[in-house]
């Protein structure tokens, strides 16, 4: 469970960063399908799980700078140029897998402390996961430290609310916005890279199925706050597997609607959660919104 | 790197014109690089890709049809994105139109019913696409959910529907076990337009579409607020135009056009319901109406020179081998046939065909396309 939420996890706090920041970065797909052939392909060449996330990240941080270059520098529409993004993505990680497609390399290994692991039920789930686990959630708790308790945290949350003021006040705007941007594609590259090094040990195409958008449905269910952030990534993460047990189990259902299950629960979640918010939006005020500064 | 930019006085004709051709030209450049990395010449590569395929009457015809369903989509989804709705789920649509339509087309088969069945069969496809896009649509309006991701959503719900009809209730019995539906009956398909070829009745569908929507853009009241509701919200709140309304009109007209555009697809150029009748048609649409500058006719001809990259990207060879075998789920091996054409497009080509059950956007041509 545990792992099936961790690509959720990481993409989303990625693409949480970008959004406190004010930019609605919609590629995340695409980065982390990207993140995820350069992953296996480096993983694979070097047999090091670590270059492989190395290269994850790389692919992903480089993506997102053209999304930046786009949208910052020429003030693009965010919306198409993320749906390009992942289009983009999409077709290049195809491109680069071609001749990974039916290799396979050793999974990053699983945690074992002597003990700890073996204590029953509990042992496995929070002492015998791999580095990437621990790793997502230490990522989250860094995020809020830097959100909430760093001055650099406020000026990155005062040019997603209000672009203009904090352009006044003399804070570089574009600049924090690229830096954001891109730890959303490092982020999200990493995510996609997991799933090749971690989750399953081969890559084919595609094989994100989406988790790039349902990271971006999580980041609205989680108010754009880290913590929260964690329990919606797992609480995917259990729908995910339940579905897979509840097929193993044989209940007669047929399986592409157990499959189907995360998709419609993604559509309830976000329509559940913006109806309650009809009171006023959690949102970035300037989510979204194209800023040129004046000279 | 400081770039200043600068508001113009006034929208410049000269750019919305030339600003796609500079994308076709940046496209062209970048595959050309790409090809020098992959070690082909670009040149030649570029003129199998680009000119070959507008050479025999067999491509061009295959353009038409692959431009077809672009044509129709795009044009649905250009009255979204004019009134600044994002509807990215056409894909999803498109499948249900599919499935919606293929249910009477199995259940007519073998019983002699008439002709009102292809009709009946595309009516049936545009209302449930349609509905499907309403879904997003409604979700939006009532409790303000991201159209984004709900419609995005529901494309993969569709695709898992389609998988489950074909692999249980409709599946061929006589199919070998292959997941697809029998072949439909003659009065449940699009006729061919020139005899023994492959151009379609769709393809007139879609050129009469593609006329609606210049008319209702360029000549109606609801064109009109369609496009002040997406260039200026506040103009038209003031204008008493019902930006709810307009919300969901433009979402039911592009998921009933993409509907249609589904079973055109199935009762046509594939002949029977099956997994993967779509290589990514509903998200390539998306870059057909951008590149097409939302404008219908800029969609056509957006369309036809996108299909043309679907056609260059596949020796025709392997699209007769793929239309036959019906071999949806194990095309990977067409690549290895010694017949197919242009094979230093080998690794392209493997990529293009090589189908998960998850393969989404897909159709992994090289990238430069767009």
């Amino acid at each position: 469970m545990l792992a099936a939420s961790t690509p959720l996890l990481l993409a989303a706090t990625g693409e949480l960063v970008t959004e406190r920041a004010g930019v609605l970065n919609l590629g995340v797909e695409g980065m982390m399908i990207v993140g995820a052939a350069c992953g296996f392909g480096g993983a694979w060449f070097t047999g090091s799980i670590i270059v492989g996330a190395l290269c994850g990240i790389v692919a992903g941080t480089l993506l997102s700078l053209i999304f930046a270059m786009m949208t910052l520098g020429l003030a693009v529409n965010q919306v198409a140029t993320g749906l390009a993004l992942t289009i983009l993505g999409v077709g290049l990680s195809g491109l680069i897998g071609a001749g990974f497609v039916g290799e396979r390399i050793t999974p990053a290994p699983h945690l074992y402390i002597p003990g700890l692991t073996d204590i029953p039920m509990v042992g496995r789930i929070l002492f015998g996961e791999d580095a990437f686990v621990y790793l997502s959630l230490a990522l989250v708790v860094a995020v809020w430290l830097f959100l909430y308790r760093t001055q650099a945290g406020l000026i990155l949350r005062a040019a997603g609310d209000n672009h203009i003021s904090a352009h006044a006040l003399g804070y570089p705007v574009l600049r924090i916005r690229m830096f954001a941007v891109m730890f959303g594609g490092a982020c999200a590259g990493l995510a996609g890279a997991y799933l090749p090094l971690a989750y399953t040990p081969f890559f084919i195409p595609g094989m994100t199925a989406g988790r790039g958008w349902i990271a971006l449905a999580l980041v609205v269910f989680s108010s754009w706050r880290p913590g929260r952030l964690v329990i919606g990534a797992y609480l995917f993460g259990a729908v995910t597997i339940l579905q897979l047990h509840a097929q193993g189990l044989g209940l007669g259902i047929p399986s592409q609607f157990m499959s189907a299950l995360p998709y419609l629960a993604t559509v309830v979640v976000l329509v559940l959660i913006s109806r309650a918010r009809t009171g006023g939006s959690t949102a970035p005020a300037a989510l979204g919104t194209v800023f040129v500064p004046d000279r | 790197m400081q770039l200043v930019l600068e508001k113009r006085a006034e929208r410049s004709n000269t750019i919305a014109l030339v600003s796609p051709l500079i994308a076709i030209g940046l496209t062209i450049v970048t595959m050309s690089i790409l090809f020098a990395i992959l070690g082909k010449n670009p040149i030649l590569a570029l003129g199998v890709y680009f000119i070959d395929p507008l050479t025999d009457s067999y491509s061009l015809q295959e353009i038409a049809v692959k431009a077809t369903p672009l044509v129709m989509i795009g044009i649905g989804l250009s009255l979204c994105y004019l009134a600044n709705v994002w509807n990215i789920g056409a894909e999803g649509q498109f499948l249900i139109g599919a499935v919606a339509g293929s249910w009477l087309a199995v259940k007519t088969q073998g019983t002699g019913a008439g002709y009102w069945v292809l009709p009946a069969m595309l009516v049936l496809s545009a209302a449930a696409g349609a509905l499907y896009a309403l879904i997003p649509a409604i979700c939006k309006v009532r409790f303000g959910a991201s159209e984004i991701l709900t419609s995005l959503m529901l494309v993969y719900v569709a695709d898992l529907f389609l998988d489950y009809m074909v692999r249980g209730p409709w599946r061929d019995p006589a199919g070998f076990n292959f997941p697809t539906t029998a072949e439909f009956d003659p009065v449940a398909t699009v006729p061919v337009l020139i005899e023994g070829g492959r151009l379609h009745l769709g393809a007139i569908i879609a050129l009469l579409v593609v006329a609606a929507a210049t008319v209702l853009l360029g000549r109606t009241i609801k064109g009109f607020e369609i496009r002040v509701v997406g260039a200026a919200p506040r103009a038209a709140r003031f204008g008493g135009f019902n930006s709810n309304q307009l919300i969901l009109l433009t979402f039911a007209i592009s998921g009933a056009l993409a509907g249609l555009a589904g079973i055109i697809e199935v009762a046509g150029p594939v002949g029977h319901l099956q997994p993967g009748i779509s290589p990514g048609y509903g998200f390539t649409a998306i870059i057909v109406a951008f590149l097409g500058r939302l404008n219908p006719i800029g969609i056509l001809i957006a369309g036809l020179f996108l299909a043309l990259t679907f056609i260059g990207g596949v020796s025709r060879h392997t699209v007769v081998l793929r239309a036959r075998l019906r071999l949806s789920h194990s095309l990977s091996v067409s690549s290895d046939f010694p017949i197919a054409k242009g094979v230093p497009w080998g690794c392209l080509k493997r990529s293009f065909f090589r189908c998960s059950r998850h393969r989404r956007l897909c159709c992994s041509r090289p990238p430069a396309n767009w």
